[in-house]
């Protein structure tokens, strides 16, 4: 220890403070991109939507609203029926979480799970499905469900779901393999059926990727356009992004209120968002790297 | 013991009996039917009626649109591709760093990445609104007078790419969980031997993400193809068809026009397209992704 050079000390002193310099200036550079990138664009929407109409278009630009006008908020839901628009939608979003929570869990465990001919050549079949643009298929599902009678009704946007998801089966099936079988094995000594295994002790390890599927489905049902835009012709049975299309053709340059439709459809995302960004960043994260 | 094992065959195709029922109704038959409808003329209310190769023959021959389709979105991928690997990249390497408050951080960049739609795309037809958007009034105190963005064709595309840009902490997080995966040592080798930061960022963290980069790259591809909400809402494939991207104009031809055979054509050029670019993707890979199993041989 005594042979250690007296420089030494001095380094180390030097070292701690060039790194707390980097760290501050990493920490400086991202606080500017988050307020760029996250902040500006949504403090100016949230702005907007309190504003009256003449201090939108006002020069020089005033930010702070004065009177803050929450009375934007409500117009909307005088001038379009959003509250069905939001229960169309969530009808339709919750029919689709049941359908591929059911259907992938199923799909994942058994791929994980069982032996069978043919497995490897259908799971790999499976993933080239991931790279299949759904565009694709765009217009012969038209056709088949035009020939269902189907076009006109939430069937061709819920009735998918219950099929699985490649993406999903994918992510799920990953995470079934790291569970032990041990488990399994326990509970069939004590006499359990594989579809009690896979209820009683899977389904429950499992709730990591369930949330993924949960949440993500959600806010990709939420903010689908192009589908329901296709399938659905009844104004009654419009989606809220169907809805959010329509504000804009009838508030023509009324961003005020346009604005506050935008936040109410944001809201939700953003709030799901936050309480379960752990899983779901974690989730795709690990998809990313293993695929 | 044979018993068993068959029971298991038959569990197992049951189990995977929903994916592949799906599968067949939903993706294989649709393919299939789609390629026979590509050879006919058909508009929804009468039948298709065989026309052979005429549709492929109009579309390479006769259309100004299918290849103004073709040049919006290539042009699109072009500049998106490399634009979003290179800041997602970055942005990931400023996410890796020991600094307070980096969940934060990272939450808060995710966020433009579970936001999409029609409010999105109002949203940001607002934000860049020529007049009273933000971005010109914040360009304005900087003496810069911003162009009419969606509403200039020179910048209408650019918009695109911009708006695109935004969800670049999708890409990042990717990353991110990449550059965790190094192994530690390789640092402390390359420290050992007296390698910058740039040494360092280019002979160890590079090479060890390329299997990342090559997955996001891979899907960003196929991803640009898919552009549609922010352009049906906002420019409606205009100015002077700037922004007439291919989903657009197949959605356009199949969904306004209704000449589904046609649309169908359109539709098998495009996934032909992008099964072109994800072979050449996968071919080129062994050129340039490192895989850390192959290494350890030699």
């Amino acid at each position: 220890m005594t042979t250690l050079p007296t420089t030494r000390p001095r380094a180390t002193f030097s070292y701690k403070w060039s790194q707390r310099f980097a760290s501050a200036t990493v920490f400086l550079i991202l606080t500017v991109f988050a307020i760029l990138m996250v902040g500006i664009p949504i403090g100016w929407v949230v702005l907007t939507a309190l504003k009256e109409r003449a201090q939108i278009m006002a020069w020089p630009p005033v930010y702070l609203p004065n009177p803050i006008r929450w009375a934007n908020f409500t117009d909307i839901f005088e001038q379009l029926p959003f509250i069905r628009f939001i229960l169309n939608t969530l009808f339709i979003c919750f029919m689709n979480i049941i359908g591929r929570v059911l259907s992938c869990s199923i799909v994942a465990y058994t791929f994980a799970r069982h032996r069978f001919p043919g497995k490897e050549f259908l799971f790999l079949l499976l993933l080239s499905t991931l790279m299949i643009p759904h565009q694709i298929t765009l217009i012969p599902q038209f056709a088949l469900f035009q020939k269902l009678g189907w076009v006109g009704t939430y069937l061709p946007l819920i009735v998918p779901s219950f099929f699985g998801s490649p993406f999903f089966i994918f992510l799920m099936r990953q995470y079934i393999m790291t569970i032990p079988r041990d488990l399994d094995e326990a509970a069939r000594m004590d006499g359990a059926s594989t579809w009690q295994v896979f209820w009683y002790i899977i389904m429950p390890l499992c709730i990591p990727p369930l949330v993924v599927i949960i949440v993500l489905t959600f806010l990709w049902t939420w903010n689908d356009f192009l589908n329901p835009l296709i399938y659905l012709s009844n104004y009654d049975d419009y989606t809220i992004q169907l809805g959010l299309n329509m504000l804009k053709g009838r508030f023509n340059i009324q961003w005020n209120l346009i604005m506050a439709g935008s936040l109410i459809s944001l809201f939700p995302c953003v709030v799901i968002y936050f309480f379960t960004q752990k899983y779901l960043i974690g989730g795709i994260a690990n998809v990313g790297i293993k695929g | 013991m044979q018993r068993s094992s068959r029971r298991e065959a038959i569990e197992g195709y049951i189990g995977i009996s929903p994916w592949l029922i799906g599968f067949i109704i939903f993706t294989l038959g649709p393919m299939l039917a789609s390629f026979y409808f590509s050879f006919t003329d058909w508009r929804i209310t009468v039948a298709p009626t065989w026309i052979g190769l005429a549709n492929y023959v109009k579309i390479f021959t006769d259309d100004a649109d299918f290849y103004q389709a073709l040049k919006v979105t290539f042009t699109y991928v072009l500049i998106t591709l490399p634009l979003n690997l290179t800041a997602g990249l970055g942005l990931s390497l400023l996410l890796n760093q020991k600094v307070p408050g980096m969940n934060i951080f990272r939450t808060l960049f995710y966020l433009p990445v579970v936001l999409s739609g029609v409010s999105v795309a109002l949203m940001w037809m607002w934000l860049l609104n020529p007049d009273y958007g933000v971005m010109n009034t914040l360009l304005s105190y900087i003496g810069i007078e911003g162009p009419a963005w969606f509403w200039d064709p020179d910048w209408a595309l650019f918009s695109v790419v911009l708006v695109n840009l935004w969800r670049v902490g999708g890409g990042a997080i990717i990353y991110l969980a990449g550059l965790q995966n190094i192994p530690p040592h390789l640092y402390e080798a390359a420290d050992i031997d007296g390698a910058s930061l740039w040494d360092k960022l280019w002979h160890v963290t590079l090479p060890m993400l390329t299997p990342t980069l090559f997955f996001q790259l891979v899907l960003e591809l196929i991803d640009a193809f898919q552009v549609f909400t922010i352009v049906y809402i906002i420019t409606d494939g205009g100015p002077l068809r700037a922004t007439l991207f291919y989903l657009l104009y197949m959605f356009r031809t199949a969904f306004v026009d209704f000449d589904m055979g046609y649309a169908s054509a359109l539709a098998w050029i495009m996934a032909l397209i992008i099964m072109g670019f994800t072979m050449l993707v996968f071919k080129s890979s062994p050129l340039w992704v490192y895989y850390e199993s192959e290494g350890k041989n030699d």
